[in-house]
């Protein structure tokens, strides 16, 4: 049994240990740092970087984050402290129906609901579609770290005379302050690897943009483009793009560790 | 003696389920009442009726509790709480919170915003709690890294920060070692110069070493309730001396 599930456990981690292996096998070589200064050459030149694609990631998860971070939080700390009602349970349901729906279909109801109008592509319409998918994440992590502060501390805050508004944001979020951060982060690195969604909303964009009703580039639309595109130059930078992609992640999260680091040892 | 908490006629339900029957009783301005009795007989339940925490668990209640004169089952529940406060059996720090923070707590969501005005509080409430000598030097360490006894002197002094006038103790030694629970003994017996008190506990050495006035319930029914020495020498009514006894219970 405990071969069986050793072997399993090997065999799990295997495919990550692949992607790092080839990412930054294949990555490194064009790894400079013009990669992250530098725009894209026009077709045809070899070089060149992707400083757009860059900070297009960005801006389209920061502008997820500042529908999707807000919306989950709230919903989660609804569902948990107040949701103790039938339309509680209706949201439940439908934020886990929203988790399970394909990304793609998302970026089609972004489309029809953003782009449409607009009648052109724009980040607004990217980030709108980002913001969505991240909901249910950060809703249902909120909302479990949120049951797993004690009822006590709810009691000890109301008992002091303190609203129950009040309890609820300093002394319930706070006590859950650091497993909210953790739901948000993996909102945050979800929408930043999503390419599905922004195909038809961000679209991409190979000049500098950081406007968002623009068109605009990102990581995951370029690793799309690059690595379908049959020159050998535009493949290797596909690779670097997925590497920096996975880089831009970890320093997210490492950023998170950090914020979120308790002031107190814990004993 | 004056009258702090009257309570008259008093019914607590969970749900249908009636778990408090017509309890009148008078609780004395700066003295310590003990609630005494076994397991389930609403103890815990009357002293939540007295800061409306029943309500918060989904209770009602029925009949009239006066505080000074006032009937507080009318009054603002948040209003009320900053005047009757509460200790729980087990301690409940704000773990996310340093020590300092913790009594201050009540001040700041309060709307207390100045500095120089909590500082000189806290450390009063500190001292109150007889633990200002034990945390003066580390007053920015978490409030849950210390001793349990500890923790429970500082709910005691959160509790203290908003300046209540009731203190409602809910079996607030009954997870401490005895050395603690001297110390919150002690701590009781000066309190209650400044504060009403109203005690919970299973434990009746406790009852009669802290108290003034014990009241033994049972089943939800207030069975006797004088003045503590009568109550634990010659009880008027034979339930009461056979719990007091150990016979049941």
């Amino acid at each position: 049994m405990m071969s069986l599930t050793f072997v399993a456990a090997l065999a799990a981690i295997v495919p990550l240990v692949l992607i790092f292996y080839y990412t930054i096998s294949k990555g490194i070589t064009y790894l400079s740092l013009d990669f992250f200064l530098a725009m894209p050459k026009p077709v045809g030149e070899s070089g060149g970087g992707m400083a757009n694609a860059i900070v297009g990631t960005l801006i389209l998860i920061g502008l997820g984050g500042l529908i999707g971070v807000p919306v989950g939080i709230m919903t989660g700390t609804y569902l948990s402290e107040f949701g103790n009602n039938k339309f509680a349970v209706v949201v439940r349901f439908l934020t886990d129906v929203l988790s399970g729906i394909p990304s793609i279909v998302v970026g089609v109801v972004a489309y029809t609901m953003v782009v449409v109008p607009m009648k052109h592509f724009s980040a607004l319409a990217g980030g709108i579609a980002l913001g969505i998918l991240m909901i249910p994440t950060i809703t249902r992590t909120t909302e479990e770290m949120i049951k797993l502060v004690p009822h006590s501390l709810r009691e000890a805050g109301l008992a002091l005379g303190i609203p129950k508004w009040k309890t609820t944001l300093a002394i319930v979020l706070r006590s859950a302050w650091k497993g909210i951060a953790t739901g948000v982060l993996l909102g945050l690195s979800r929408a930043a690897g999503e390419t599905a969604p922004l195909l038809f909303t961000a679209l991409g964009n190979r000049f500098w943009s950081t406007s968002i009703g623009q068109p605009i580039a990102s990581l995951t639309v370029y690793i799309y483009d690059y690595a379908k595109s049959p020159f050998e130059d535009w493949n290797q930078q596909a690779w670097t793009a997925a590497l920096v992609l996975i880089l831009l992640i970890s320093v997210l999260s490492l950023l998170f560790r950090i914020i979120t680091r308790s002031k107190y040892k814990t004993n | 003696m004056e009258i702090k908490l009257s309570i008259k006629n008093l019914d607590a339900y969970y749900g249908k389920n009636k778990v408090l029957k017509n309890i009148s009783l008078d609780i004395p301005k700066n003295k310590v009442t003990a609630i005494i009795g076994p397991s389930g007989c609403g103890k815990s339940t009357f002293i939540r009726c007295l800061n409306r925490m029943h309500e918060v668990v989904g209770g009602t209640i029925k009949g009239s509790i006066l505080l000074d004169e006032e009937d507080l089952t009318k009054t603002d529940p948040v209003l009320l709480r900053k005047r009757v406060g509460m200790v729980f059996q087990k301690p409940n720090p704000f773990p996310s919170m340093s020590i300092f923070n913790n009594v201050a707590a009540g001040l700041r969501l309060n709307g207390v915003k100045n500095k120089k005005q909590i500082i000189p509080i806290v450390e009063k409430c500190l001292r109150q709690a007889a633990l200002w000598d034990e945390v003066k030097d580390n007053l920015n360490d978490s409030g849950a890294n210390i001793s349990g006894g500890q923790q429970q002197r500082l709910c005691i002094a959160r509790t203290l920060a908003v300046n209540p006038e009731v203190i409602l103790m809910d079996e607030p030694a009954s997870a401490l070692d005895p050395i603690s629970t001297t110390k919150i003994e002690d701590l009781i017996f000066e309190l209650k110069k400044d504060y009403t008190i109203v005690i919970v506990t299973h434990n009746m050495q406790q009852a009669a070493r802290v108290s003034d006035n014990t009241a033994f319930f049972y089943l939800g029914e207030l069975i006797e309730y004088s003045d503590t020495k009568k109550m634990f020498t010659s009880p008027d009514k034979q339930q009461t001396e056979d719990y007091i006894r150990g016979r049941f219970g």
